[in-house]
């Protein structure tokens, strides 16, 4: 019961923070409306018994990626906003049927769980980082290096990128 | 009473919102922060799977998730960096240089 | 149930009025020990010998006018002191103050807020968010010095937690969990603490902390002489408060967590030795003020003694030298941990 309570006020947080996310004028309220919306992402996966996952997230997440974003937005930050004209070339029938689309797709889940309610089988152990760690290192072993080089590329292309040409 | 489809319903709708974000935003940041947003809903629905298979690969996945994110917006933010010296511009109705 | 909810509430209450009491005297002692250490007396007028400054301190932060700059963003200036203070307090909620079975009155109640299994990796996620209220405080401020301040400041911030990071790898190798509590047990286990198998880690750990929390000799960013008063140059009254209090918390996270992770929490010095058994007496909360308390005074010596590094020599000093040797020690803690 009081899980299904926390449940809705994460999820309604977590929607509302991403609308937000997608319509604040401002650039840096909208990173901010993301760091809040990552949070909430991560309590949420504390209440799904994936605590290592959730630590990850705020982590790596919020306290990393979107730290990125802020500064390049400060770096960026301009003085006329970008969104200035309504582009002619917008297709808003076509729109307006693929989100009628989405909005069926999406009664069908609900309506399909609805009908055969899929409780939650499996069990998950509660040494959760221990489980977790022992998958990446033996099953998982060739992504989790292949994971490291990409990462190592990807930082060295960044600083290559961002670089100054003195 | 919870089951999966409640988790279900909520990534597809984040998922849905990331995309609106990419579509109608002209904001290159804001496209790229859409983008997080829709990787999160992809994040969401995994962990929600490794709870209710009590299989812990659904976790792994989203760890390498979480790495590819992360690699992506280090890049896509140092590739709008340099445009930016060049055009002065983050508009992506302006970004046609490639465009004759 | 009852004791579910309201031992944790009861505790909570408890550690935020320690730590907040704490951060008040620790104002009081810094300015006290800088100037014993520069022969002359410091604050002596408020109270016997200056007891009663931190009072005289805050008083005068609440009823000073609250100024916001006419062109800041109303919403993020307000918000910024909250965001840098919050992280710095809710990290106490896993440090373990005191052994894990203790009786009051007759019921079972145990020395730490809560046990999370990942404990450690929560305290390093949470001093990874205090960066936003730093990095907001400057650009909210809408003036060109405590932006540039807040964007150096959050650069080291970000560069020394690899090698901090870095270091509690090490420990958590040692201990084998990342429990807080699992890693005090498992120093009680092997009977030596973990700042005597990991001298390096140790050391790496203490300079980032001094890096971590703007402390000199790394805080350039704050320093009168440099940037006006860095970051909150713009801020007054309560919400210079707020800065100022979550600096000296953040200050006494990192002592806390330095006692845990490598001077044994509470347990006492010397455990084996016969002739010292007369230290158990003392209760474990004493030991784990004793040790936090001494790092606390370690900070304070070296703000005395050091002089204050370059912003160059300060980043280089961290990228080039403290992140490679963590690694290394990482490494030559694997490979012993593997043949011994």
């Amino acid at each position: 019961m009081a899980e299904v309570v926390v449940f809705y006020i994460f999820a309604a947080l977590i929607l509302g923070f991403a609308v937000l996310v997608i319509t604040a004028k401002s650039t840096v309220h909208s990173v901010l409306y993301l760091v809040a919306d990552f949070l909430c992402v991560a309590a949420l996966y504390v209440v799904l018994e994936a605590q290592f996952l959730a630590v990850i997230q705020v982590m790596v997440y919020a306290g990393g990626i979107v730290v990125l974003y802020l500064f390049v937005v400060m770096l960026v930050n301009l003085k006329r906003p970008p969104e200035l004209h309504i582009d002619p070339r917008r297709l808003g029938r076509l729109g307006t049927v693929m989100a009628l689309a989405v909005f069926g797709e999406l009664v069908a889940i609900g309506t399909y769980g609805w009908l055969k309610p899929s409780g939650f089988d499996g069990t998950l152990d509660p040494k959760n980082i221990e489980q977790v760690g022992r998958a990446l290192y033996t099953d998982y072993l060739v992504p989790f290096e292949v994971a490291s080089v990409l990462l190592l590329v990807a930082m060295i292309g960044a600083i290559v990128l961002a670089k100054r040409e003195t | 009473m919870m089951t999966q489809t409640h988790f279900l319903v909520l990534s597809a709708a984040l998922f849905m919102i990331g995309i609106i974000g990419v579509m109608t935003r002209r904001n290159i940041i804001i496209v790229l922060m859409s983008m997080e947003l829709m990787l999160n809903a992809v994040n969401i629905n995994l962990i929600a799977f490794s709870r209710q298979l009590g299989d812990v690969t659904g976790q792994v996945f989203a760890v390498f998730v979480i790495c590819v994110a992360a690699a992506e917006a280090a890049v896509g933010l140092g590739i709008i960096l340099a445009f930016y010296r060049n055009k002065e511009t983050i508009n992506i109705d302006e970004m046609n240089l490639m465009r004759w | 149930m009852i004791e579910a909810v309201v031992f944790p509430l009861i505790k909570i209450v408890i550690v935020l009025a320690a730590v907040l009491t704490t951060v008040m005297y620790i104002v009081l002692l810094e300015r006290k020990v800088q100037a014993w250490v520069q022969v002359r007396l410091g604050p002596m007028r408020v109270g016997p010998h200056g007891v009663l400054q931190p009072l005289a301190d805050v008083l005068k932060l609440f009823v000073k006018e609250d100024i916001t700059p006419v062109l800041a963003d109303k919403w993020v200036f307000t918000a910024a002191p909250i965001i840098v203070l919050v992280p710095a307090l809710i990290a106490f909620a896993v440090i373990p103050f005191a052994s894990n079975e203790m009786k009051l009155f007759g019921l079972p109640i145990s020395g730490r807020i809560a046990d999370v299994n990942v404990g450690l990796l929560y305290v390093v996620s949470v001093a990874s968010l205090g960066i936003y209220g730093i990095i907001l405080g400057g650009w909210s401020s809408n003036s060109k010095y405590p932006l540039i301040a807040s964007l150096r400041a959050s650069a080291q911030l970000i560069s020394y937690e690899i090698a901090v990071t870095m270091t509690l790898v090490t420990v958590i190798m040692l201990a084998g969990t990342l429990s807080m509590v699992g890693i005090v047990d498992a120093q009680a286990k092997q009977g030596m603490w973990f700042a005597f198998m990991q001298p390096v880690a140790f050391f790496i750990y203490f300079v980032g902390g001094l890096a971590e929390t703007n402390r000199a000799p790394f805080d350039l960013p704050e320093a009168e002489q440099e940037l006006v008063a860095g970051f909150h140059t713009e801020y007054s009254g309560m919400r210079f408060a707020f800065y100022f209090l979550a600096e000296y918390a953040n200050m006494i996270v990192v002592s806390a967590v330095a006692t845990t992770l490598f001077f044994g929490g509470w347990l006492q010095p010397f455990p084996n030795v016969s002739w010292l058994s007369w230290l158990g007496i003392v209760p474990g909360w004493i030991w784990f003020c004793t040790k936090t308390f001494v790092f606390l005074y370690v900070f304070l010596w070296v703000r005395a003694t050091f002089p204050r590094y370059r912003y160059d020599q300060l980043m280089r000093l961290g990228w080039k030298w403290l992140i490679p040797l963590a690694i290394l020690n990482v490494v030559v803690t694997g490979f012993l941990k593997v043949l011994l």
